[in-house]
């Protein structure tokens, strides 16, 4: 689950790590008050889920309140990247002598919390890191010890940081630490840390995500879960424990197992890519493949208007495959599907299921033996069907 | 020989009174597994298919001498559940268990390797040595006895795999389901490793997928240590990047972790590269 901005840094002033004093809003009106009171120079930032925001004119600087209601007018409601701007920061202007970079991510290779840090920050870190690996410090973090004094002062000093800021900077990495292991993230970012005109150390720009398997020991920032950038479809499948990714091909896919569900979009590409067809979404059904599974499965899918066929494949292994196919025709009566279908089943009792598949003699549904008949029927009737 | 199990194992279940862990131990030992107990705190003291409930993993295993433990407890009594294994002193760990959290499962990983445990998983299938043991929830149905190893990061493609194998004549020496995790306990390379030195293994198969760069530590270890020949395919060529693919581990991160860049790897090394799993057998044959 990722945070906004504003919230990361709420959360990092949680743990003692300095940050603007800055103000969320939801109207331009607020945007001017908060401006008046903060006085001086503002930064008006756009809260979406993408990067780019500052590209796409998401982050504008404002001299005093009339100015700031303005840049507020243009933000908000703006479009970036297809995502519509609800909530802009407004942060106090910060004197920026230097930006550096800090974050603690998961490195999943090692099986270890990696802390990476860099005195030059402000730009993009795997841009920094394909152009200049040696400009960024990378530091372990035994999971069970956590973070060790000496590494603090290892990376204050690999890194280059001023002497007369390591006291700062220390209490800083320490809370960041802190902010990591106790909300759960998968990354707590720092982008940039700036040092400011007085020499302090300044949290200007944050990013945090959270393990989303950990959310149920994190009711308060489960709370926080903005899912504005969230499909209507995708949350749909959520609430029913499915797994459900819309991609732009026309072949909807319903498998069971997400290893299997990515064989089977990556064969609709494999036979069809040459004609610009392909999967239009990768989905998990999970174990059992009930009927009342398979027809919220189907309309989810079917809810994608570019949907010209639906490919079953599923491999019966506890589960019996005329079980499944029973589970399909009922509900394909409900659901009654306009687009052709492509039934595979594999597994303990393939042939009985394939069986009550043909023997139903829908004219819409077909049934293939491998995986690879299977893709290509369905590459076949999305042809036709164009 | 075969590799991390056989019916010489003594398995414990973690989770043996609940409903997932009781129906796949029946399995289990419906295939010959040797089940010698199982452990629910609270629960110690009853009986579950004639094999005897423990409260604690230290007194099942002072009392059953077990040296394999299946763990099918919940997401948040696995990381414990895990550690209490190692800490009995069991030689291997299974974890079936889906959904837990990354900063759990750096600390067990660390922990099982202080202890000297190894640990496959979690959210895999678990292990086979067909006609031997099983230990998880791989279908009997999907294979039978031979000299091909399998490793992989996925439970229903494995399966079906290891079912085309069968249909064609191929059958397996065992059978590893690492998970699709980001961090796991067994890694890759530390299967085809053991498959190496196993004396009933000829041939292996790896089915990888996106996300991470385990496959591509696999292809160094392929090219440089590897004398048996391995037929791999990689699930997720046509997955969007910065998408989680269903498994917590299937995402290209940051550019990294394409299913191009490790098939690349992989090919170079010597491996046999399926653009269909289908084709597995054939290339195995």
């Amino acid at each position: 689950m990722k945070l906004h901005e504003y919230q990361s840094k709420f959360l990092f002033r949680d743990f003692g790590i300095p940050i603007p004093e800055g103000v969320v809003a939801t109207t331009a009106d607020e945007v001017q008050q908060i401006a008046a009171e903060l006085s001086g120079v503002v930064v008006i930032k756009a809260q979406v889920h993408v990067g780019g925001r500052g590209k796409a004119g998401g982050v504008k600087v404002a001299k005093n309140a009339e100015e700031a209601r303005a840049c507020a007018e243009e933000i908000l409601g703006m479009d970036i990247k297809g995502l519509r701007v609800e909530k802009v920061l407004v942060d106090p202007g910060a004197d920026i002598d230097r930006e550096i970079y800090l974050a603690i991510t998961n490195d999943r290779g090692a099986g270890r919390p990696l802390i990476m840090a860099s005195m030059d920050g402000g730009m993009d870190i795997e841009e920094l890191n394909r152009e200049r690996p040696d400009a960024i410090t990378r530091e372990h973090i035994d999971p069970i010890l956590g973070l060790q004094g000496f590494q603090v002062t290892y990376i204050a000093s690999a890194m280059g940081m001023p002497r007369a800021l390591w006291r700062q900077f220390g209490s800083i990495l320490r809370g960041l630490y802190r902010c990591y292991v106790q909300s759960d993230a998968e990354l707590a970012e720092i982008n940039p840390l700036v040092i400011t005109g007085e020499g302090n150390l300044l949290a200007v720009d944050g990013k945090v995500i959270i393990d989303d398997n950990a959310l149920f020991r994190q009711p308060g920032l489960r709370a926080e879960r903005d899912a504005s950038d969230e499909l209507e479809s995708e949350r749909q499948a959520r609430e029913a424990g499915i797994t459900y990714i819309k991609l732009d091909g026309q072949i909807g896919c319903m498998v069971n197992g997400a290893g299997l569900a990515m064989t089977t979009m990556d064969m609709t590409k494999l036979y069809g890519d040459a004609d610009g067809i392909g999967p239009a979404n990768f989905l998990d059904i999970g174990g059992g493949a009930t009927p009342e599974q398979v027809a919220t499965a189907l309309r989810i899918i079917l809810s994608d208007s570019n949907v010209k066929c639906v490919l079953f494949n599923i491999f019966g292994g506890i589960t019996r495959c005329d079980e499944v196919a029973n589970g399909i025709l009922t509900a394909y009566n409900e659901v009654k599907p306009d687009v052709p279908m492509v039934i595979r089943l594999q597994g303990t009792n393939a042939p009985a299921g394939n069986r009550i598949i043909s023997e139903a003699r829908i004219p819409n549904i077909m049934s293939a033996e491998t995986l690879t008949d299977a893709a290509k029927m369905a590459v076949a009737a999305v042809k036709e069907g164009a | 020989m075969s590799i991390l199990i056989d019916r010489s194992s003594k398995v414990l279940v973690q989770g043996i009174t609940g409903r997932q862990g009781g129906f796949h131990a029946k399995l289990m030992m419906e295939y010959g597994t040797d089940v010698v107990g199982g452990v629910t705190p609270g629960k110690g003291g009853e009986w579950f298919e004639g094999k005897p409930v423990f409260d604690t993993m230290r007194k099942a295993v002072e009392t059953t001498n077990a040296d394999v433990s299946l763990v099918t407890v919940p997401a948040r009594f696995a990381a414990d559940a895990m550690m209490e294994a190692a800490d009995a002193g069991v030689r291997l760990v299974i974890c079936l268990t889906e959904h837990i959290p990354v900063s759990d499962m750096m600390r067990v990983v660390s922990y099982c390797a202080q202890k000297g445990t190894r640990l496959i998983g979690p959210n895999c299938p678990g292990v086979m040595t067909p006609g031997e043991a099983k230990v998880g929830i791989i279908p009997a149905m999907v294979a039978v006895p031979g000299n091909v190893g399998v490793v992989s990061k996925s439970g229903t493609l494995t399966y079906e795999v290891g079912f085309a194998m069968k249909n064609a004549g191929i059958g397996n020496s065992t059978i590893v389901g690492i998970g699709g995790d980001p961090v796991i306990g067994t890694t890759f390379v530390e299967v085809l490793e053991m498959f190496e030195n196993d004396p009933e293994t000829e041939k292996v198969a790896l089915l990888g997928e996106i996300g991470g760069s385990a496959e591509i530590v696999a292809a160094e270890y392929i090219k440089n240590a590897m004398t048996k020949p391995v037929a791999a395919f990689i699930a997720g060529r046509s997955a969007p990047p910065g998408k989680r693919m269903g498994h917590a581990g299937a995402i290209v991160d940051g550019g990294e972790g394409s299913a191009e860049e490790k098939i690349q790897a992989l090919e170079a090394a010597g491996a046999r590269v399926a653009a269909n799993p289908e084709e597995i057998p054939g290339l195995l044959s």
